[in-house]
């Protein structure tokens, strides 16, 4: 309703605000353009960059477009990341959708199925969300090291390690968002299939998951991507054979000898994944990009 | 009897995600001061090592290190926190009102929150790269191009202020969230009390001083929040822009090296510490406070 008035007011306004208001709407446009091109400056060295020969590894030319487009660049920095992209599908896919299932039970009980003493719960799980992972990192390396020795089970130094503390430490913004989308769901429809004799596991499966959709689609986004891009973790739980893209990425540019094409080559490699998913499901992306800052 | 049977289940649903949460988060926590409050200096010693009180936390600031990396990460606190709130507001302002092709904007502003700090990085460190004159490249032969050679320095091996040009990148990769937080704010102000204001002769100045300011405390609340919290724990970028150089440690990248090259688990862990201590002290009011407004509304 809001939105309808403020489209229709500047339409009715006296001529001389409207021209004032349309000279203000120029003077807009062009800021935000320029900002535009402010902030692709570091594609367009991404991009530029990755396609030159070392022969135009020149300071001099460093803002030029390649006189000569190639590849080369892109292979060299495929065949070094590769590994790497691969070990992150293992970490994401599975961890984002483990992230997901969890979510939804931990949101569909504290929004529907509430026990005393649910909200002090939620805060507490709240917190996790904010605390720095460093304050629990070294303990963590210790507890993975001790609890895979004790299974017999590789924790420490592995992906499913890495899978497990994303897991665990996605649980309060996964269940963040699912209980904010389910209070959504009216409290009639859930008493209704409570009348009709349903359970909790019955109403969850018949008539809260089947209107999910959209919920899923924000977690497993979220957490598929701040997995792809996490690199604190990574660096503590990880070895060699399990680095995902991050940590590789970071050897490969961090080393003197790799040039730029490559380093930007590799940059560029590594963000495509995320970068697909933004343009494609950018809405979903943005939906929970505001779940972590504003509550309902 | 009846009541319980009604709430039980679902405590048993979430009883997984409740243990999971006291032990990795809490216990974790609770594992790390107390492993903070030892004189386990040596990672390879089976001894749990000895209670020794605070003396970490009080010794750690002889030294020179540790001071370095507190100062850089309140220069990069400032310079991020408050130039990525003041572009975020200044695009969201720009935006607020209906403007051509906003999806697209906003789409090329929030792009950078769809990347990891490791591959911004790497462009970063190539634009802010410290060469100048004949061997510049980056922002310094930008400069140069522009005519404007003067502005040429040091970036992020600035010694004094280098911090400074850390915040950079994350006030390129941060400004369009915090752009996306303020337009939901402005658009969260209902029309209808802007034009009361207008009524009552209200400049559009007026109107935003006095309707629109007003109501975008919380949100501008929620954004320091977010930019604060990020900011005190920085590791991603300062590792992918400058690797370990003590010319921009911060507090997190030394406990990295605590841990990985001194190998003093204490020392790493009395530093992780101090780093969850800066986000609790404002992060524990703001989640109360949230708490309550929620049990209000």
């Amino acid at each position: 309703m809001t939105a309808h008035v403020a489209e229709k007011a500047p339409r009715t306004a006296p001529a001389p605000v409207r021209e004032r208001g349309r000279t203000a709407a120029w003077v807009r446009l062009v800021l935000l353009l320029l900002f535009v091109l402010v902030f692709l400056i570091p594609v367009y060295v991404l991009l530029v960059t990755s396609f030159k020969p070392l022969s135009e590894a020149d300071p001099a030319q460093a803002w030029n477009l390649p006189k000569v487009w190639t590849t080369e660049a892109w292979s060299v920095a495929w065949e070094k990341l590769e590994p790497g992209i691969v070990n992150s599908f293992l970490l994401a896919i599975p961890g984002s959708l483990i992230s997901a299932a969890l979510g939804s039970l931990n949101g569909y009980v504290l929004s529907k199925w509430r026990f005393p003493g649910a909200d002090v719960l939620f805060t507490l799980f709240l917190f996790g969300m904010f605390i720095p992972y460093q304050g629990v990192m070294i303990p963590l390396v210790q507890l993975m090291v001790d609890v895979g020795d004790a299974l017999g089970v590789q924790l420490y130094g592995g992906i499913p390690g890495l899978v497990l503390a994303h897991v665990v430490y996605g649980i309060p913004i996964c269940t963040l968002i699912f209980r904010n989308y389910y209070v959504t769901i009216p409290d009639e429809l859930i008493e209704a299939s409570r009348v009709d004799g349903a359970g909790m596991l019955r109403t969850l499966w018949s008539i809260v998951l089947p209107v999910s959709g959209p919920a899923f689609a924000v977690v497993i986004i979220w957490q598929f991507t701040s997995m792809w891009n996490d690199f604190l973790f990574a660096v503590f739980l990880t070895g060699p054979s399990s680095w995902p893209t991050t940590v590789m990425l970071n050897n490969i540019a961090g080393a003197v000898t790799t040039p730029y094409s490559q380093q930007m080559a590799a940059a560029i490699l590594a963000s495509i994944p995320t970068m697909v998913i933004y343009v494609l499901l950018g809405r979903f992306f943005m939906r929970g990009l505001m779940a972590g800052a504003l509550k309902g | 009897m009846t009541r319980v049977r009604r709430w039980l289940p679902g405590l048993l649903l979430v009883s997984p995600s409740i243990i999971l949460i006291a032990v990795f988060v809490y216990g974790l926590l609770g594992w790390n001061f107390k492993l903070a409050m030892t004189d386990k200096h040596d990672e390879i010693a089976e001894i749990p090592g000895n209670f020794v009180g605070l003396e970490n936390f009080t010794g750690i600031w002889s030294e020179e290190r540790w001071g370095l990396s507190v100062r850089h990460s309140i220069i990069f606190t400032v310079v991020f926190v408050v130039g990525a709130l003041v572009l975020g507001w200044l695009l969201a302002f720009l935006m607020e009102k209906d403007i051509r092709a906003e999806s697209g904007f906003r789409a090329v502003y929030l792009f950078p929150m769809a990347v990891s700090f490791i591959a911004t990085g790497v462009v970063w460190r190539w634009l802010m790269n410290s060469a100048t004159g004949e061997r510049a490249v980056g922002l310094n032969r930008l400069f140069h191009y522009l005519g404007v050679d003067f502005l040429q320095w040091q970036w992020f091996r600035d010694p004094d202020w280098g911090m400074a040009a850390m915040a950079i990148p994350a006030i390129w990769q941060m400004s369009g969230y915090i752009m996306a937080l303020f337009l939901a704010g402005f658009r969260g102000v209902p029309e209808e009390l802007r034009e009361a204001a207008r009524v009552d002769g209200c400049s559009e100045w007026g109107v935003y001083r006095h309707v629109v300011l007003p109501m975008l405390r919380p949100v501008t609340l929620s954004a320091l929040i977010i930019l604060g919290h990020i900011s005190l724990k920085v590791f991603d970028l300062v590792v992918a822009v400058s690797g370990k150089q003590i010319i921009t440690d911060v507090p997190a990248t030394f406990m990295w090296t605590a841990v990985y090259d001194s190998h003093d688990p204490a020392k790493g862990a009395t530093i992780a510490s101090y780093i969850v201590l800066s986000v609790v002290v404002f992060v524990v009011p703001y989640l109360i406070w949230d708490a309550r407004k929620g049990k209000r509304s």
